[in-house]
């Protein structure tokens, strides 16, 4: 039976919802047991929000000044000393896990799985290669420790209602102060989240510049939704990076993607495959957007945003 | 200061990838072939800080077949120092690379090894971390901004929740995101230069790397379609769909 390890993720002391992702992960492929470990300087309202996601056997926490911020470095060998006796290592495919999750596997000198998307065995998954344009299936050794990142666009968030108990651990780990934090740059939006709202909206290239975004921002808090963007639009520096959706930025899934004026190039369309129901908005009626997209309108998107927000009503 | 930069040699960005038929692997017959983007910021990073008097030796490397010494040339055209080739007919697995990549590391004693964050084909995102932690050493990974302080590094990450700026003490590993710099072209007299450029062979076997290709891939197959969707003709219809839809 897999007893399985997954890595909470958090910030300013909150449960970030992909760690309910790695739950749900585990569940499907029937996992014996699922622990949540929380690594932080104060774990004790983390664990607590971890041990009430249904499906988790056991909260473990591992206090320490140290583990303030997510250093892999820091954390790493924290997990491999927790890791004892477990057959599965799980870590969300955030930018947190897949900073992480290799350092794991390393240390423990196993294979890592990257980007579950599907779960066929506790041993064999599917995940995509190529920005997506193919998915592989993947066996894992049995007879090793299994480390994975989730695609956390991939599964659901488990729900609440559960009541772990929760243990402090500890670990008697050198921990190396080679690497040190000095800061989180982070925009101040009351927006929801990008990586987990049910509804984006996202501006391309399209948008032609950081002032014309107002117009995506506009029709975003009409309709309470997060905003996105593609890889043009960051690089073009209308928006800030950590609002790229794609191959190699966020890969989401919300109920509805609205894409205006944005072309649709591969490496974003793998960003957004999963979503509900994807709009596209773009003057060219040729974009390949429109071959994703299950509702199009071709149009001017500076004449139709506004025209939206009037019928919304 | 020795920078050790990561070449991997990759299906070009551009090309629509297809599985074969028979779900044995995707078509790489008569497909263009490039540096992985990721790498080539990599290297460009490196040659900046050459440029800026940090450092004073860019060495690129890569594990590939035979052929790809055509990859090394592209690499040292684009400035580097000279190149080493592990070769190898088989394509390895990122806990294989980290180990050999280790291999050089101990031979070259570089001050900081610059990897690509992915290569856009396996799309693993690992080969940096698995390397950092194999040598014991610090990793700033997914970098927007590197700047060198003697012998620390602070490097601006791009993280999902903005920008995290981490020290990290020398040597490490550093790996690329997409923001860093813009890679710079090669121009033809430094392709001619290139061809005089060092560059050293080393067949993976005389490594003695222990393999980490524990993963097998046992089927190929193209992502699910969605299905087509309507074209609605203006602000209104679509507005309709979604109330009808409840997503608004």
């Amino acid at each position: 039976m897999s007893k399985v390890l997954i890595v909470a993720e958090h910030l300013n002391g909150k449960l970030n919802s992909s760690t309910a992702r790695c739950v749900t992960c585990a569940k499907a492929f029937n996992a014996g047991s699922v622990t949540v470990l929380v690594l932080a300087d104060a774990p004790e309202a983390i664990a607590a929000e971890a041990a009430a996601i249904a499906g988790v056997d056991k909260v473990l926490t591992i206090a320490n000044p140290a583990n303030a911020h997510p250093i892999a470095a820091v954390y790493a060998p924290q997990v491999v000393a927790a890791a004892q006796g477990y057959s599965h290592v799980l870590a969300p495919s955030t930018t947190f896990g897949k900073d992480l999750a290799p350092r794991i596997a390393a240390l423990l000198g196993v294979a890592q799985v990257s980007d579950i998307a599907e779960v066929l065995g506790a041993h064999s998954f599917k995940r995509p290669i190529y920005a997506g344009n193919a998915i592989i299936t993947v066996e894992a050794p049995a007879d090793a420790t299994l480390v994975a990142t989730v695609r956390t666009a991939s599964f659901a968030a488990a729900a609440a209602g559960g009541s772990a108990t929760i243990e402090a651990l500890s670990v008697s780990v050198e921990l190396p102060t080679h690497t040190r934090f000095v800061e989180l740059q982070q925009g101040k939006s009351d927006r929801p989240d990008l990586q987990s709202a049910s509804r984006v909206v996202s501006g391309g290239r399209g948008v032609g510049s950081a002032e014309n975004f107002a117009v995506i921002y506009k029709l975003a808090d009409r309709i309470g939704a997060a905003v996105g963007a593609s890889r043009a639009a960051v690089d073009a520096g209308y928006v800030p990076s950590d609002l790229q959706v794609g191959q190699t930025g966020k890969i989401i899934a919300p109920e509805l993607y609205m894409a205006i004026g944005i072309s649709g190039a591969i490496q974003h369309l793998t960003g957004i495959k999963d979503a509900g129901t994807i709009v596209a908005i773009n003057k060219d009626g040729e974009a390949p957007i429109f071959e994703i997209a299950d509702i199009g309108l071709v149009g001017d998107l500076f004449t139709l945003v506004p025209e939206i927000e009037a019928a919304l009503g | 200061m020795k920078i050790l930069v990561g070449y991997k040699r990759v299906v070009d960005y551009n090309v629509r990838i297809q599985v074969k038929p028979d779900g044995s692997g995707v078509v790489t017959e008569g497909v263009k072939l490039s540096p992985n983007p990721f790498d080539d910021i990599a290297l460009e990073e490196a040659l900046r800080l050459r440029e800026k008097g940090v450092a004073t030796d860019v060495v690129v490397a890569t594990i590939g077949p035979a052929d790809c010494q055509a990859h090394l040339r592209n690499g040292l055209a684009m400035g580097a120092n000279r190149a080493i080739h592990v070769v190898t007919s088989q394509a390895v697995q990122p806990l294989t690379a980290a180990r050999t990549l280790l291999k050089l590391i101990e031979k070259e004693q570089p001050d900081i090894v610059i990897l690509g964050k992915q290569a856009i084909d396996d799309d693993c995102n690992q080969t940096g971390q698995m390397l950092a932690a194999l040598w014991n050493r610090p990793q700033a990974t997914f970098a927007s901004k590197v700047e060198i302080n003697g012998s620390s590094a602070r490097v601006t990450r791009e993280v999902d929740a903005g920008l995290e700026v981490i020290d990290v003490d020398l040597p490490a590993v550093i790996t690329t995101d997409l923001r860093l710099n813009e890679p710079r072209f090669i121009k033809l007299p430094d392709i001619m230069k290139a061809k005089s450029k060092p560059l050293e062979t080393i067949p993976l076997e005389s490594l003695a790397v222990e393999s980490g290709d524990h993963l097998k891939t046992t089927a190929y197959a193209a992502p699910a379609k969605r299905s087509k969707g309507v074209m609605v003709k203006d602000a209104a219809e679509l507005v309709a769909l979604l109330k009808t839809k409840g997503l608004v």
